[in-house]
């Protein structure tokens, strides 16, 4: 009996290691041909590796977050395989099988992704009243602020003014000991008409001391050392500034108002990407990479746009390639799918590389400023915050305007203060006068 | 033409559910009439939970006199002739107690302001019913309806109570005589606190269960004291056993009870005094004209179908205790009531107790409040759990409520150390339960119980300890 073995196969162009994200199999299942066995993420993308042929597995090598080399052996097959071929020779991935859809990463990370909102708690089941006792059963219970009942975890008095002031404690946070909702959390939840979900935590009396050791593997290390490139390798240099984009919010309502149905709707993000697709040849150092090996900073030509992008796996920078080629609507029907693709792990290696700036946006959480981390290895990103109504003085009076703050950050061995700062204000001049946009 | 009195509430049945409905409701102002067909007080306090708890006190009292009378007396202290049982006056002493209970009520009701009326209703409608006074008719319509008219032994229909030979608790708790031998069919907790009080005054008694064990309702864990106490004391206990009837044999002072039951595929018969038929309650939905109300029963058809409030499908009409529902237990019933009452006066009202307590009277004693740890497991929790024995609590020692091998034992969440349940068993281990479901209902965690000092020496030390044992560290218990 001799067992087959399967080696790490050849995944790409100059790929020498991955890195083992998921194994799909354990020793001992029985595997057919193709069935998926392991996840391996190289520099480029991630891999589902799958099985070259029929059998069972009777050893793994490598663990999740161990780096394997091509050609290491990852799975040594025992008998039972129905294949007649009774070598050490891996049979090769089919090409396509690495190629394209299984990509499902390749992540330049620019920036930290933005806090996890934390989601209301549901309000748990509620018993049935003609059978209160012993206890009803309730479905797992998942918050800590549940008590023995299954409900909110609070005491009677508490429960009774919740009742009488119309308020369903599900939605209080309680900052008392393991949640308990105190008179004090629901004294700022009714003040605040539910605005505030509970009283600041006071007083513990347990402490917590646990410590939850989460493997930093797969994508979340991407974007861990790409970051620490980032920050290690370049000086950056942050400059503020804030745009009136009232002439712009009615140009946009009036286009999203008068499009034709097939066409996407416009966000502020498109007109951002045409202004910075048609100032760049005035800024060529800021579209560009920083070879630091070969001590040559590239200018380039095409306006490849990197969206920095939150998916539910992490962070992404699908590319909106050519920018200077487009109009706004092909723009934003570009980047929508292109994010998309992102979101959905459908992004093909080639919608995830070669952008030559980065545009980061936080949407509605935007935030009035922040210091964004440059994508590696260009020299510029820019960051979009939330546009919002404020009082600006013009001509000496006070007056209600639409201003959208922008952060930037570049790379200050290619780019000087000066050309940062005018390469901002070119897009300032562009987007409170979106007319010049067009022109 | 018969007379009608209109009033704002309606509380039929005047048991602990209705009596405390009307007391509260009258209270709060509103003119509240309630109907009672026998005694104010209810199954609870007239033929159930007082009037066991007396017997069980004197039964006890009955033991502790035998153990001094016996050879060499007990801690020092002997009586010289064995104590005698006068069943009668025994039974008398509880009727006082009753009587006084009763009368209590009623002065309780009438001081509050609630209109009492003894007669039977049967209602015609909704909210309309005749009420059959020895004043004679009378026709009540009510803007609101409480129905509390609680629930009844369950007879076995092959073996109906005569309450001579073959008794229901009722029956039980009025023996003129105390019988050699008993049976009781059904090991549920009525049948038992009976059967340890009757073997404590000396009765041979057997349990006959249907089940594969007796007390299904507490964890095997929590019954074990109960049943080695029933081995001890040479109670035979047949589970998976059928009662399949009785028949009355014999003459005079031989003249008894056959009960015939069958176990393991094969019949057996044995000859007692009485039989006590203990086999559960069912609500009290016949017979009074619940049908003419358009009340909706729940799923099963036994009980009537309440919301969280207690109220019926039928605006207006609330049901509470024992006919709304299970747990049957009086102070579920008083609660409810006293909630409804709030409710009627404009009250935001909701029965959201997070637990209700039960409390078994056997010897020894037995409290569950929450969950067991099998259950909260059931449902999810990643639980941590101490026990703690009371022959390692000082108080315990002095009132001898170790020798039953008791216990507390504590049930919480391990992640941030909420108190589930507890359960508790040993002698007099019931007046312990206050501060059990204080803690259930305050959302307590373990350092809560463990911060608050205990008073030395009494049995609530036990609980404390219990609670740091399941932190891990117990003082007085490696």
């Amino acid at each position: 009996m001799t067992n087959r073995v399967f080696k790490l196969p050849d995944i790409g162009e100059g790929v020498v290691e991955g890195e083992i994200v998921e194994w799909h199999v354990s020793v001992g299942d029985s595997v057919s041909e193709d069935d998926a066995l392991v996840d391996v993420m190289t520099d480029k993308a991630t891999v589902t590796i799958p099985s070259p042929h029929d059998g069972t597995i009777s050893a793994l090598h490598g663990g999740v977050g161990d780096m394997v080399a091509v050609g290491a052996v990852l799975v040594e097959f025992g008998e039972g395989g129905e294949s007649p071929v009774d070598s050490v020779e891996e049979k090769q991935p089919k090409p396509e099988k690495t190629a394209e859809p299984k990509v499902v990463s390749e992540p330049e990370p620019t920036k930290t992704p933005p806090p996890v909102a934390t989601e209301p708690v549901a309000p748990p089941p509620v018993p049935a009243i003609s059978s209160p006792a012993p206890l009803p059963s309730v479905s797992t219970p998942t918050e800590s602020s549940v008590g023995s009942g299954g409900k909110a975890l609070a005491s009677p008095a508490v429960r009774r003014r919740a009742r009488e002031a119309g308020v369903d404690l599900a939605s209080v946070r309680g900052s008392g000991p393991a949640g308990r909702i105190r008179h004090a959390d629901l004294d700022a939840f009714i003040a605040a008409g539910g605005m505030v979900q509970g009283a600041a935590p006071v007083a513990y009396t347990t402490r917590r001391s646990d410590v939850e050791e989460i493997k930093v593997v797969g994508l979340r290390r991407k974007i861990a050392e790409a970051m620490t490139i980032s920050k290690r390798h370049i000086p950056h240099f942050s400059y503020f500034e804030e745009i009136d984009v009232t002439e712009l919010e009615e140009l946009r309502q009036f286009l999203n108002a008068t499009k034709s149905p097939e066409q996407p709707k416009l966000t502020y993000l498109p007109f951002i990407m045409m202004a910075l697709a048609k100032i760049m040849p005035n800024h060529p150092e800021c579209n560009g990479h920083y070879d630091e090996a070969n001590g040559i900073a590239r200018r380039y030509g095409a306006v490849n746009l990197g969206i920095a992008t939150q998916t539910d796996r992490g962070l992404f920078v699908p590319v909106v390639k050519h920018a200077e080629a487009m109009d706004v609507w092909q723009a934003a029907a570009e980047m929508q799918r292109v994010s998309g693709a992102a979101r959905d792990g459908t992004a093909s290696l080639d919608d995830l590389t070669g952008s030559t700036f980065t545009i980061t946006s936080l949407g509605r959480d935007g935030g009035l400023g922040a210091t964004p981390i440059i994508n590696h290895p260009e020299v510029a990103i820019l960051g979009v915050h939330k546009a919002r109504e404020m009082p600006v003085v013009r001509k000496g009076e006070i007056v209600v305007r639409r201003i959208m703050n922008v952060s930037s950050s570049f790379d200050h061995r290619i780019v000087d203060g000066a050309d940062g700062a005018a390469l901002v204000q070119s897009l300032k001049r562009m987007l409170e006068h979106p007319a010049l946009i067009f022109m | 033409m018969t007379e009608t009195r209109k009033c704002k509430v309606l509380v039929v049945g005047a048991g602990p559910g209705g009596y405390v409905a009307a007391i509260r409701s009258a209270q709060l102002g509103l003119d509240t009439v309630i109907v009672e067909g026998d005694k104010a007080g209810g199954t609870c306090l007239i033929r159930g939970c007082i009037p066991s708890k007396a017997i069980i006190h004197a039964a006890e009292r009955f033991e502790s006199l035998q153990q001094h009378a016996s050879e060499g007396g007990h801690m020092g202290l002997s009586v010289a002739s064995d104590p005698e049982i006068d069943m009668a006056a025994l039974v008398g002493w509880k009727d006082a107690i009753v009587e006084r209970l009763n009368k209590g009520v009623e002065a309780l009701l009438k001081g509050a302001g609630a209109e009492l009326l003894k007669g039977w209703a049967t209602f015609t409608g909704p909210k309309k019913c005749t009420v059959e006074t020895s004043d004679g008719a009378l026709e009540i319509e009510a803007e609101n309806v409480i129905i509390a008219t609680g629930s009844s032994h369950i007879d076995l229909p092959f073996m109906p109570c005569d309450e001579e030979f073959v008794l229901s608790s009722t029956g039980a708790l009025d023996l003129q005589k105390l019988p050699k031998s008993a049976a009781i069919v059904g090991g549920g907790y009525i049948g038992l606190e009976l059967g340890c009080a009757l073997a404590k005054l000396g009765t041979d008694v057997t349990v006959v269960e249907g089940m594969d064990s007796i007390l299904g309702i507490m964890d095997k864990e929590i019954r074990r004291p109960l049943e080695i106490w029933l081995k001890k004391h040479k109670v035979a206990v047949h589970t998976n056993a059928l009662a399949r009837g009785t028949e009355i044999k014999g003459k005079g002072a031989s003249r008894k009870a056959h009960l015939t039951f069958e176990k393991d595929g094969e019949e057996q018969t044995i000859k007692v005094d009485k039989v006590l038929v203990t086999v559960g309650r069912s609500p009290n939905t016949k017979g009074w004209g619940l049908e003419n109300m358009g009340v909706r029963m729940d799923t099963g058809g036994r009980f009537i179908r309440i919301d969280r409030q207690c109220r019926t499908n039928v605006p207006g009409v609330y049901a509470i205790g024992d006919v709304a529902g299970e747990p049957m237990l009086a102070h579920k019933a008083s609660s409810q009531g006293e909630m409804v009452a709030e409710i009627l006066a404009g009250h935001n009202r909701d029965f959201d107790k997070v637990a209700i307590p039960a409390i078994v009277f056997t010897e020894p004693e037995i409290v569950s409040v929450g969950l067991s740890p099998d259950e909260a497991k059931e449902r999810g929790e990643e639980i941590i759990t101490g026990k703690f024995p009371l022959a390692a609590n000082g108080r315990a020692l002095t009132l001898e409520a170790e020798k039953t091998a008791g216990f507390i034992r504590v049930t919480a969440r391990e992640s941030d150390h909420v108190i589930l349940g507890i359960q508790a068993v040993g002698s007099h281990v019931a007046e312990l339960h206050g501060e059990f479901v204080l803690a259930l209902e305050m959302g307590a965690l373990l350092e809560d119980i463990a911060d608050t000092v205990h008073a030395h020496p009494t049995m609530t030390e036990a609980f404390h300890e219990g609670v740091l044992k399941t932190l891990g560290h117990a003082i007085h218990s490696a």
